[in-house]
């Protein structure tokens, strides 16, 4: 009994983001035209799946108490990456795969390189870097484009859907999670990432790895960014060098990040937050085409949610017992 | 004795440290515009000196804003948004015959200082991070900036006033967008180092519980720092919109990383509490001047953001390090 307790306190906010997105999508499904069928479902995955993936590299990032303005960046870049290697026999789509997620790497371990030995503030290094990784993905593609030879078979079997009901995406997704998230999130490390969030020279001062955790935060972040561009290759079959785009994931990967329970602080929250975070984002946005909104109220809408969904943080204050702790 | 030789030391060494950022933005900007003579003699003449002090001055009405919020901790991320409210807003005015003319200025700017009130009561009442609140104020402006405009650019345009206050000249040769930013930067360092709302914004900066428990109002004065920062952004844009002769959706895109770029590497701690108005203009000017010499020498745009992120990079590894962990 005292152990359930405690694990639902401690996912409170994640489960508060399922129930969001869950409430958000059932009234979306039964609105909709074509109402609860596999290509509806398919359709809002794959589109979630995107947003979900750069949420969670924001969100690695956001337990260290930092933040990474060039998430956005990273994914374009690897977009562009892709729409150079993804083409050819299934093996070489496959390599190339590879390659467009080591870049998601790289450029998560040349943040966490700066920040760590530069000691400079997260915030101000990633706009940096960010517009660097924007500059080479606009060198990589000027123009939209893609290799004549685009693999689209290995693109559908990740954006389709598998035995005709399951998206695949989603199925990618949760793999992703598995393999990814829950080892590291369990492991010295991860906690590491959580105890530097909350007070990094108290883990400093607990012989915890600070360096490597700040580190591995960035880099994980930027693989998983990585596997947003390689998605959204997969999704466009092109590349597109779009500065917007790259502003508008920054942005909504924070968003999703703040919906899903994550503190901004640092050493609150957690990725699977972050997902219901981005798939609930995702949702209110399609809300407004079932309901025939006219498109053009669709940012205000946006914003509004968004607005509303960060006024929920305001609850603290009714839990402060001294005007002291306000500041904190 | 020994002690006498000692103490006028320290605080020379303290300021040298202090003005370290400020001295070496300088050098950067005296070296940009030697390496640019090197290509072109037109990079000292006076005509691209003031040109480029006239679109530097745009920034620097925006950074002024930028600042004020850095210094007390915070950030805005609501700026391209903010300005081309003021834009719209300003130039929706001037269609309203003479009166509204007459008021396009003042009211654009009062819709950006109301706007960022609202991002004021919520990061300084509500206690939520400034970064989410300024950005869904960000979505908001734009939700209904477009559902204003209908999705396409508005048809009205700059009223004469906008325009001349952007490119009119007042005395001889200076154009009007350097006399507005001097005035505003003059009002900056006066309200910054003289008045107690100056001081206590950078004690909010250093430690709020403490600027608090000395007896400043801290949450009524972030409030209003976030409403000066947002009316700033929309006279930013008001400038801009006389500058172009009329208000254009994504104009304000360009100017959210170049404020913040603008203000750090002018040496204010992003951490809030250090700071000095100085290092700002100079940071305006470096990045201006840096934008402007590399889409003259002619270098692609990718070849510009990978410099520009270089350069920050670069400049920041010479001053902006912490302090390590120990």
């Amino acid at each position: 009994m005292k152990e359930w307790r405690f694990f639902a306190a401690e996912q409170r906010a994640t489960l508060l983001a399922l129930v969001l997105f869950l409430v958000m999508f059932i009234i979306y499904v039964s609105n909709h035209p074509a109402g609860f069928t596999p290509n509806v479902v398919q359709t809002a995955s794959n589109k979630g799946v995107i947003l979900a993936f750069v949420a969670m590299a924001q969100t690695l990032v956001v337990l260290t108490a930092g933040i990474d303005l060039s998430v956005g960046m990273i994914f374009i870049l690897c977009n562009c990456v892709g729409s150079y290697v993804l083409g050819g026999t299934m093996a070489s789509a496959l390599g190339g795969a590879g390659l467009v997620l080591l870049t998601g790497l790289g450029c998560g371990m040349v943040n966490g390189l700066i920040v760590i030995f530069g000691r400079l503030q997260p915030i101000v290094t990633t706009i940096a870097t960010g517009a660097i990784f924007f500059g080479l993905a606009l060198w990589l593609r000027p123009f939209p484009g893609t290799v004549p030879d685009f693999n689209g078979d290995l693109a559908d079997l990740f954006t389709g859907k598998l035995f005709g009901v399951v998206p695949a995406s989603l199925v990618f997704l949760l793999a992703v999670v598995l393999v990814v998230w829950v080892p590291l999130s369990r492991s010295v490390i991860g906690r590491a990432i959580y105890a530097v969030g909350s007070s990094d020279m108290a883990a400093y001062m607990s012989g915890m790895p600070v360096k490597l955790a700040r580190f591995t935060a960035f880099a994980v972040g930027g693989l998983l960014a990585g596997f947003g561009g390689l998605f959204l290759t997969f999704f466009t079959y092109s590349g597109e060098a779009s500065l917007a785009n790259g502003d508008n994931y920054t942005l909504f990967s924070i968003a999703a990040v703040v919906l899903g329970g994550v503190s901004l602080y640092g050493g609150r929250g957690s990725a699977i937050g972050a997902i219901f975070g981005a798939l609930a984002f995702r949702t209110i946005g399609d809300l407004l085409f079932v309901f025939d909104f006219d498109p053009l109220w669709q940012p205000l809408f946006q914003g509004l949610v968004l607005a509303l969904a960060v006024t929920f943080g305001a609850a603290r204050l009714f839990r402060i017992r001294n005007r002291l702790e306000m500041f904190s | 004795m020994k002690q006498d030789t000692a103490t006028p030391q320290a605080p020379m060494l303290l300021h040298l440290r202090a003005n370290l950022p400020i001295v070496i933005s300088f050098a950067c900007i005296i070296l940009l515009l030697l390496l640019g003579s090197l290509y072109s003699e037109n990079f000292l003449s006076p005509d691209y000196l003031i040109q480029q002090l006239k679109v530097a001055s745009f920034l620097g009405v925006i950074a002024t804003g930028m600042m004020l919020i850095i210094l007390m901790g915070q950030i805005d991320l609501s700026v391209p948004w903010l300005l081309t409210t003021g834009a719209m807003m300003a130039s929706a005015a001037t269609a309203f015959g003479p009166a509204g003319e007459f008021l396009a200025v003042p009211f654009g700017v009062f819709c950006g200082f109301a706007m960022g009130m609202v991002s004021g009561v919520g990061v300084a009442y509500l206690r939520i991070p400034a970064m989410i609140v300024t950005l869904a104020m960000n979505v908001i402006a734009q939700g209904l900036m477009v559902a204003y405009t209908g999705g396409f650019s508005p048809s009205d345009t700059a009223s004469s006033g906008m325009r001349y206050l952007a490119t009119g000249n007042l005395i001889g040769g200076v154009p009007n967008a350097i006399l507005v930013w001097i005035g505003i930067g003059a009002l900056a360092v006066f309200v910054l180092n003289r008045t107690t709302f100056g001081r206590a914004v950078y004690a909010i900066g250093n430690r709020e519980s403490a600027a608090f428990l000395s007896g400043a109002a801290t949450q009524r004065l972030m409030m209003f720092g976030f409403g000066i920062s947002g009316a700033l952004a929309a006279f930013g844009g008001v400038l801009l919109a006389g500058y172009a002769g009329k208000a254009a959706q994504s104009m304000g895109d360009a100017y959210l990383l170049p404020s913040i770029a603008a203000v750090v590497l002018g040496g204010t701690s992003i951490l809030g509490g250090r700071g000095n108005y100085l290092g700002t203009v100079a940071g305006v000017i470096l990045v201006t001047l840096l934008q402007s010499i590399l889409s003259v020498m002619q270098i692609a745009e990718f070849g510009r953001q990978i410099i520009y992120g270089l350069v920050i990079v670069t400049m920041l590894l010479l001053y902006g390090r912490e302090r390590a962990l120990r």
